[in-house]
């Protein structure tokens, strides 16, 4: 999964403020997939307001196909508010848990190593498996599973993108 | 006060008179609550026509017309209807009976999620889940599908809710947060619009279906009679113009007039007035329009850049983006004279296929008929169409004298439409005559209305051009597929004579030019629906056709 520029376009973090009530993301879905619009990753929660959800998308998109996924997500009526984010202006971060098989001492410990390096947590060892929880921008996370891929991935779970601006722009 | 008691009442304060529809098990608390109110009643054979008949009235009042349904089947059959309004930004508020709330997601008896299937067909959707709610929701769902881009809106109401009481507070103001329709254009892409207009040689007007929403006929008029130049519209967009007016030159597109067809690949600007740039419209996104300007006014930002790029967007409700247009132009220039190069161009490309496009040999042809229907009627006469050659036909011959008196299902298409359409068309205007385009295959799927036009006394006619064929896909198997003809013929079923005398109405067959004349004028003056069959030769093609995939500059006129 490439999260830079690719031949379809560049990836874009594209932000929306949305009413909190049922139904609201299979509109948003739905529209995704009636328009042809190409979703990396969407994911949904609370905000400091207790009726509005922060939906966050990434996807690669030439310039016009993010237009339109703007325009038409603006068009909804539960959609209050959308944004594209600069990614340089914007603090962006992905959660994964990776569950890597790892029987011999050596590949446990190369695992614990690199996810020091990393800054993951070890979240659980067993017998024969470490599972690790890595932060950071998608391309960190690539890049561990990249990493650890040799060792054999048992299972992977990852949240998609969370974003916020910085500073004071709101 | 009731959930079903307040929907009635929520109706009226709106201004609704009329409801297209039909019960069940899961709406008899509505049906039981309209027993005594003032609201008409209208109740269809099909709901698909309740649909329809809610979206002629609608268009016609431009506001919103209503339809009732109950649960599961009612409603899955009112989603063509609602389709069609859809593509065609019609609002039609279609109000439908659900399974009581603590059945919902239990596959109940007449369940169906028509929320999830309406959605990707409806601007909005509503469930209210206690009776209190109705009032309110009501409100919104005017409110939606009748401003901005309009559009259908569905209100999805558990019977339970219907039955459940409540005190019930109907409010005079409502506010959506998320929806925010902007009315008037940004005043300085209205003065590069102005800029470009001012040093345009050869501008051409292309006025869409926005305009026949808005009702910004005299608007229209205004910029093109300032301006001097020729209007062209979309066939959505038929009629936004008089059609006797000297600058008018009729729909482009697939099946465009050839003139129209033909300057608007001349032209050096293209001011396109609430069109949407359709593939039907335009053929070839990537070959229209290409080395002119374009000024695209639209009140939907989404509309911007979504199929065709633009110079300048002037993003709002035409008629005040017209009116602002005709003020800041008239600033700079002076209404200028109808003696222009540009026109005289126009007057030659008339003359021109007037002189070129022969006249199908027979004695009574599409063309013909459709003229002598035009000479007869009266100018205010209401038109709706099916779908076919006879609709292609009615927007090459018949030609449309005020403006918004004609309606079609453009952008979806509907077989079945113009029939129930034009009842609504009818409950809309009860003064004028109404008349429906058909096609015998169209009228054939939704002939059924006959009931309705018959006991609800909306006496319309139908002008049926009956070649007793899939007509248009007809004329695509001749051209496409080497007249290979398959699963298009009617073989002479039914005979519609019969079918409307079978229903209480008048059928009439004709057979020569005068028997048309003279059924036309009997229509007009009958009070009850007439059915006009009139034989079109099956091998009649219509002309002329840019193939789909192809630009305007290659159109076929078949001359
Ligand atoms: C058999 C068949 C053949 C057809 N052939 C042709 C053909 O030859 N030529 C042709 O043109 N079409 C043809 N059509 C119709 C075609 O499919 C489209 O429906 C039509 O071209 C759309 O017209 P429009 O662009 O005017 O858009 P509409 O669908 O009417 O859209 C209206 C536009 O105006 C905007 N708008 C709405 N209200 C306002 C307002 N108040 N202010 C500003 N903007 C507003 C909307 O946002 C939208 O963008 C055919 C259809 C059929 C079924
Ligand atoms: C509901 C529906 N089904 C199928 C079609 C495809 N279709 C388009 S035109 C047409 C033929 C219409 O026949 P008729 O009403 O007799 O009109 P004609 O073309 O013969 O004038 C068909 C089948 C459609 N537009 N709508
Ligand atoms: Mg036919």
């Amino acid at each position: 999964m490439a999260t830079t520029a690719t031949q379809s376009g560049s990836w874009y973090i594209v932000t929306a403020l949305v009413e909190n009530k049922p139904g609201v993301l299979f509109r948003v879905t739905n529209l995704f997939r009636a328009r042809n619009f190409n979703i990396e990753s969407i994911t949904v929660g609370s905000t400091e307001q207790k009726d509005l959800s922060r939906m966050t998308i990434t996807t690669n998109s030439d310039e016009r196909t993010l237009d339109q996924l703007v325009k038409q997500l603006r068009k909804l009526i539960d959609v209050v508010e959308v944004k594209v984010l600069d990614t340089e202006k914007t603090v962006y971060r992905e959660l994964a848990l990776i569950k890597m098989k790892a029987v011999d001492p050596t590949t446990r410990s190369e695992i614990i190593n690199y996810s020091t390096i990393f800054r993951g947590n070890i979240l659980d060892i067993g017998k024969e498996t470490i599972t690790v929880e890595i932060t950071g921008t998608p391309d960190k996370i690539d890049a561990f599973k990249n990493l650890v891929e040799p060792y054999g991935i048992a299972q992977l779970s990852r949240t998609g993108v969370s974003a916020l601006p910085r500073g004071v722009e709101v | 006060m009731t959930g079903a008691k307040a929907l009635i009442q929520a109706l009226e304060k709106e201004g609704t008179n009329v409801v297209f529809g039909l019960p069940g098990g899961a709406n008899l608390p509505i049906y039981d609550a309209l027993v005594g109110a003032n609201l008409r009643h209208v109740l269809v054979r099909h709901e698909q026509s309740a649909a329809h008949m809610a979206d002629g009235y609608a268009r016609i009042k431009r506001k919103a017309g209503v339809c009732f349904a109950t649960s599961g089947p009612g409603a899955t059959n009112l989603i063509t209807g609602i389709a069609t309004a859809y593509a065609d930004s019609s609002p039609v508020i279609a109000v439908t009976g659900q399974v009581p709330v603590a059945m919902i997601g239990k596959d109940a008896f007449q369940e169906t999620d028509i929320i999830g299937v309406a959605n990707p067909c409806t601007k909005y959707s509503f469930q209210p889940r206690a009776a209190g709610e109705i009032p309110e929701m009501v409100k919104k769902a005017f409110y939606i599908a009748e401003s901005g881009r309009p559009g259908p809106v569905l209100v999805d109401i558990p019977k339970d809710v219907q039955q459940a009481t409540a005190e019930m507070k109907f409010p005079d103001l409502i506010k959506v947060r998320g929806y925010n329709p902007v009315v008037d254009a940004d005043l300085s892409d209205m003065g590069r619009a102005v800029e470009i207009l001012v040093k345009a040689e050869k501008p051409i007007i292309m006025a869409g279906g926005g305009v026949i929403l808005s009702g910004a006929f005299a608007e229209l008029q205004a910029l093109a009679e300032l301006l001097m130049i020729p209007v062209v519209t979309t066939f959505k967009g038929k009629g936004a113009f008089p059609e006797n007016h000297p600058l008018a030159m009729g729909p482009i597109g697939m099946h465009g007039h050839a003139e129209a067809n033909k300057i608007i690949l001349e032209a050096d600007c293209i001011v396109a007035v609430g069109a949407r740039f359709s593939d039907r419209s335009v053929g070839r996104f990537d070959e229209f329009g290409k080395g002119m300007s374009i000024i695209h006014m639209d009140i939907d930002p989404a509309e911007i850049g979504k199929n065709k790029s633009v110079d300048v967007a002037l993003v709002g409700d035409v008629k005040s983006s017209l009116r602002t247009l005709v003020k800041l132009l008239s600033k700079k220039i002076a209404k200028r004279s109808a003696d222009n190069p540009w026109l005289k161009r126009r007057k030659e490309l008339v003359q021109y296929y007037a002189e070129t496009l022969k006249d199908y040999p027979r004695e009574i042809t599409a063309k013909k008929s459709l003229k002598k229907l035009r000479e007869l009627l009266p100018a205010n006469g209401v038109v709706t169409t099916e779908v076919g050659q006879c609709q292609m036909w009615a927007s090459l011959h018949f030609d449309v004298i005020a403006p918004g008196t004609f309606f079609s299902s453009t952008g979806l298409g509907t077989m079945g439409f113009g029939f129930p359409a034009s009842i609504g068309a009818k409950a809309a205007a009860p003064k004028v005559p109404v008349v429906d385009i058909a096609g015998d295959g169209s009228f054939n799927m939704t002939e059924n209305s006959l009931a309705v036009s018959v006991l609800e006394k909306f006496p319309v006619i139908v002008f049926l051009m009956n070649n007793y064929m899939l007509g248009m896909v007809a004329q695509w198997q001749r051209t496409f597929y080497n007249k290979r003809y398959s699963g298009v013929e009617q073989h002479s079923c039914p005979d519609y004579v019969k079918i409307a005398e079978a229903y209480g109405a008048q059928g009439v067959r004709v057979g020569s030019m005068q028997e048309l004349d003279k059924a036309i004028k009997a229509a007009i003056k009958s009070d009850v629906a007439t059915v006009i069959d009139i034989p079109i030769d099956p091998d009649e093609d219509v002309y002329p056709f840019v193939a789909p995939g192809t630009g305007l500059k290659d159109m076929i006129t078949g001359a």
